[in-house]
Parts: C-alpha cells; structure tokens; sequence
C-alpha cells in the first residue's frame, strides 16, 4: 500500500538567462519513503531542491508540501517547518559554538530557554555519535566528518518529518562517507521522515534509497526501485550508476 | 557603427546604474519592512559593539588630525585676510557641520561596509543565509536589520566624540604652534555653535550610518562566485557607500544651510 504524496513537483520549469535548468519536471516522494536522486552535474538536482524549500521561485509550475504551494522567499511557510535541511558545506554558523548551532531553530524560532535549547542539542549530538565536548566547540575546529554529523544533527534536532540531504557525503573519505550514509539512515528511520536525497555517490544512493530517480537535461529520465538500476533497465542510468560514458552502455 | 559604440556605452552605464539604484531601493525597502516583527537584540547589541565601540580609535585619530590640520590651513589662509583670530570659531563649525560626520562615515565606509560585505558576502558562498531561511528565520532580519538599526542609532555618538576630539586637534595646534590663549581658544570655538549646528550634523551622521550600513548589507547579500565574489562585494561596498556619502552629505548639507 502506498502513502500519501507528502512533496511534489508539479511541471516546475527554472530558466536562469537562456539555460532551462529544469524543464518541465515532476516528481513525488510518499510519506515515510527514501527517495535519491542522481544525475550528472549542471543536471537542475539542487535547483530542484531549492525550489521545495523555497530558496528559489519556478518560472512556472509548483512545488507543494502536504498539499500546500511552497511559497518562494518566504521563512515563514509553515512547510518549512517540518523541513529539517544538511547542506553539502555543512552551513554552520561560523560565529556561533557547536551546540548554538544546533539548537538555532530552537532558540530563535521557537524561543526555547538556553539551557533546555542546549539539552536538546547534546542529545542531538549524541544521536549522531558526537561527545557532549563537541559542543562548546566552534565550527572551525570540527573535522570535515564531525562537521557534517553537527549539521546532520541541526537538521534533526527539532524531528522534522522531512529531511533533505544536498550531497551529504561530497568531500569525505570513504569510511566517513559510510558513517555519514548509516547516520541518515537510521535517523531517517527512527523519524519516520520523508527524506530526499541529492547525491554523485553510489554507495550512498544504493545504501540510503528506497527509490531512485535520475534527473537529465530538467526532467525525470527514470525512476524506480534499486533493482531496476541493478538490471540496468535504462542505459543512461546504467552507464551513469557505474561511471560510463552512455556510448558504452550495455543496451537493455 | 563604431561612432554609435560610445553612444551604447553610456546607454548601458545609464541603464546599469539605474537598475543598482533600483535594486538598491527594494533591497532598502525589504530591510525597512524587516523592522516590524521579530526583533533579534542580542544581533544588535554585537553590531553596536562591533560597529560603533570597535571603531572609536579610528574615528578619533581621524578626527585629531583633519583638526589639527585644518587648524593650520585656516590660520594659513585667515592671515592672508588679517583675520588669523577665526580659527577656533571655524574649525568648530567646519568640524561640527561638515568634516566630523563626513570623516567619520569615510572611515567607517572602510571600515564597517567592506566588514559587513565580507561576512555576509561569505556567509552567502557557504550557503549559511540559506539555511537561515529553511530553519524559518528571515535572513533580512537576521542580518541585515540588526546592522543597518546599529548603524544609525551609533553614528550620531561616534560622530560627537569625532567632534570633540577634532575639535580638540585645534586646539592642541591653536595653542602650541599658533599661539592662541587656551581659554580664549575654547571660548570663541564655543560662543560660535549654535544647537542647529551640533543637531544638523548629528542627522547627517545617522543618514550616513544608514548609508554605509546597507551598502555592505546589499552587496554582501548579492555576492556571487565564492572568494572571488567576496572580495568584490568588499569593494563595491566600500565605493558605492563613499560616493552615496558624498552625494547625501551635498543633498542634506543644501537642505540646512
């Protein structure tokens, strides 16, 4: 049995000057479901993130949350707010401790009190096996691992029932990459979460997705589960999945 | 066609300025409209340490020298008119009305807009103003109100201490080097400030805070292109808020004489 649609695309076309970055694109993630998307780069993947959190406004079509059009340029679109979001860079406050930063959206948004805020964030830490003594930290002390597990765990703190992850492993060394993929897995799990995922690596789209779908030139080119891409049911998405050239792709 | 490219030049320098001054004016309007709503003070009081405490060393070294010096210029020209004896009277105006607030600004336009630009302009490249927005803070709000209310609120007050030191600078000149009387010095510099004097520069001060303030708000907000994009953010900051200065201090200095 399928759940229900919780984010969709609805035809958004993105132009920036005379280049389509997306063309026409839809797409759903259901309730609960792990949804990654690969394609190669210039490809419209974050584009089409920024426009369900509504960092960027399509020229036409709509993205919509539970049913409700994200509304561009607005902090105050109560979707946002079941949105928990880990950028490729990390995106901490560069000004602001370890534990401050995860538990921003706490103290500024909902205006908990430091000490119950800075509980919360240490238990968020914790989830995502980082010591207590991270927390007083700053950002630039953290390595690239630790950075991406307290930006990981910003994006949990408030268990958000939608998680987006914008290359989540991009600049880490296989092993930590693996420890990064497990973290979004079993946070995604305990969440329940609707979670989707930008991402170049393969490791972590066969360790993190329920459901694969590959975006080319703007649009949808496939989509399906992990054993289509096994059975190469697309030659595009085969000689992508195992970094070829699409002249050499086996034909289906 | 060659004789029509200059004629295109000037079009497009035309057109490309008045779209900045454009974008500049919503980019103004959204940080007004900004002010209403949630309020982050402990953002403001940084910005009023960082910008206003932090700055007080340069603004009154600047302001000790161009008295002083303009102490010495003026006793230069007077004695060509026998009139030597002005030089207190004029320096406190000249410091009061125009040269305080304007050197003040200059420096902090140096100091403050390309400062403001970098941080916001590299908060931009690691992509911290949007995970601002998607944890449901306004980064207008966020950012730029805090800065540009810092900045107006503590211009006036630098601008004070930048006159009394300057005034103060010639002084020092006045009685070491030209030979003034110390209590006839500080009694013409006095009896010659009126209240509108004093009050007109400290409006110019907070227009000029506004000013420099938001110049490095708007092209911190706007960079583009990582490092590159910053250190260009940093500059466009700094002249734009120099020149926007200079043209407020001529428009505000014809609408009080």
């Amino acid at each position: 049995m399928t759940t229900p649609v919780k984010i969709a695309w609805k035809a958004v076309t993105k132009r920036f000057g005379d280049r389509t970055v997306l063309d026409g694109l839809s797409l759903d993630a259901h309730e609960g479901q792990s949804l990654v998307i690969i394609g190669g780069s210039g490809t419209g993947k974050s584009v089409m993130l920024k426009t369900a959190l509504g960092l960027i406004a399509p020229d036409t079509g709509l993205v919509e949350i539970d049913g409700q059009r994200v509304r561009p340029g607005d902090p105050s679109d109560p979707g946002l707010d079941q949105i928990g979001m880990l950028f490729q860079s990390g995106a901490l406050f560069d000004s602001l401790t370890v534990w401050e930063n995860v538990a921003f959206k706490l103290l500024k948004a909902h205006k908990m009190k430091r000490a119950e805020a800075r509980e919360r964030a240490i238990e968020a830490l914790k989830q995502v096996d980082l010591e207590a003594d991270v927390a007083g930290r700053a950002p630039r002390e953290l390595s690239g691992g630790m950075l991406k597990r307290a930006a990981l765990a910003r994006a949990i703190v408030t268990k958000p029932a939608i998680l987006f992850f914008d290359e989540p492993t991009t600049g880490l060394d296989p092993v930590t990459a693996d420890v990064i993929n497990r973290l979004i897995v079993r946070q995604v799990k305990s969440l329940g979460a609707t979670a989707v995922t930008i991402t170049h690596d393969m490791a972590s789209m066969r360790m993190i997705a329920d459901e694969v779908a590959m975006i080319e030139h703007g649009k949808i080119r496939w989509r399906g589960g992990l054993n289509g891409i096994n059975d190469c049911a697309d030659p595009a998405v085969c000689a992508f999945v195992q970094g070829r050239s699409v002249d050499d792709a086996p034909n289906p | 066609m060659t004789l029509f490219n200059p004629v295109r030049a000037l079009g497009g320098g035309v057109l490309s300025l008045l779209q900045s001054m454009g974008a500049i004016t919503i980019f103004a309007g959204s940080a007004l409209r900004a002010i209403v709503g949630p309020f982050f003070a402990g953002q403001f009081v940084q910005q009023l340490v960082r910008i206003g405490f932090l700055s007080l060393p340069v603004v009154g070294l600047t302001a000790l020298f161009t008295g002083a010096a303009l102490a010495l210029n003026i006793y230069v020209g007077g004695a060509r008119f026998n009139a030597e004896s002005f030089v207190p009277n004029i320096v406190a105006l000249g410091i009061v009305r125009e040269l305080g607030p304007v050197i003040a600004a200059l420096m902090l336009a140096g100091r403050v807009s390309s400062g403001i630009a970098a941080e916001i302009g590299a908060m931009r490249a690691t992509e911290q103003i949007d995970a601002l927005h998607t944890l449901t803070i306004d980064p207008m709000r966020y950012l730029v109100v805090p800065r540009v209310l810092a900045g107006v609120v503590v211009m006036p007050l630098l601008v004070l201490v930048a006159d009394v030191i300057g005034i103060f600078g010639g002084f020092l000149v006045g009685i070491t080097t030209l030979e003034f009387d110390p209590t006839v010095y500080v009694r013409n510099s006095a009896d010659i400030l009126e209240r509108w004097d004093v009050v007109s520069g400290l409006i110019k001060a907070a227009v000029f805070g506004f000013l420099l303030t938001l110049m490095g708000c708007y092209h911190g907000y706007h960079a583009q292109g990582g490092a590159q994009g910053v250190g260009r953010a940093a500059t466009h900051a700094v002249v734009s808020a120099a020149m926007l200065i200079f043209a407020a201090n001529f428009i505000l200095t014809s609408i009080f004489v």
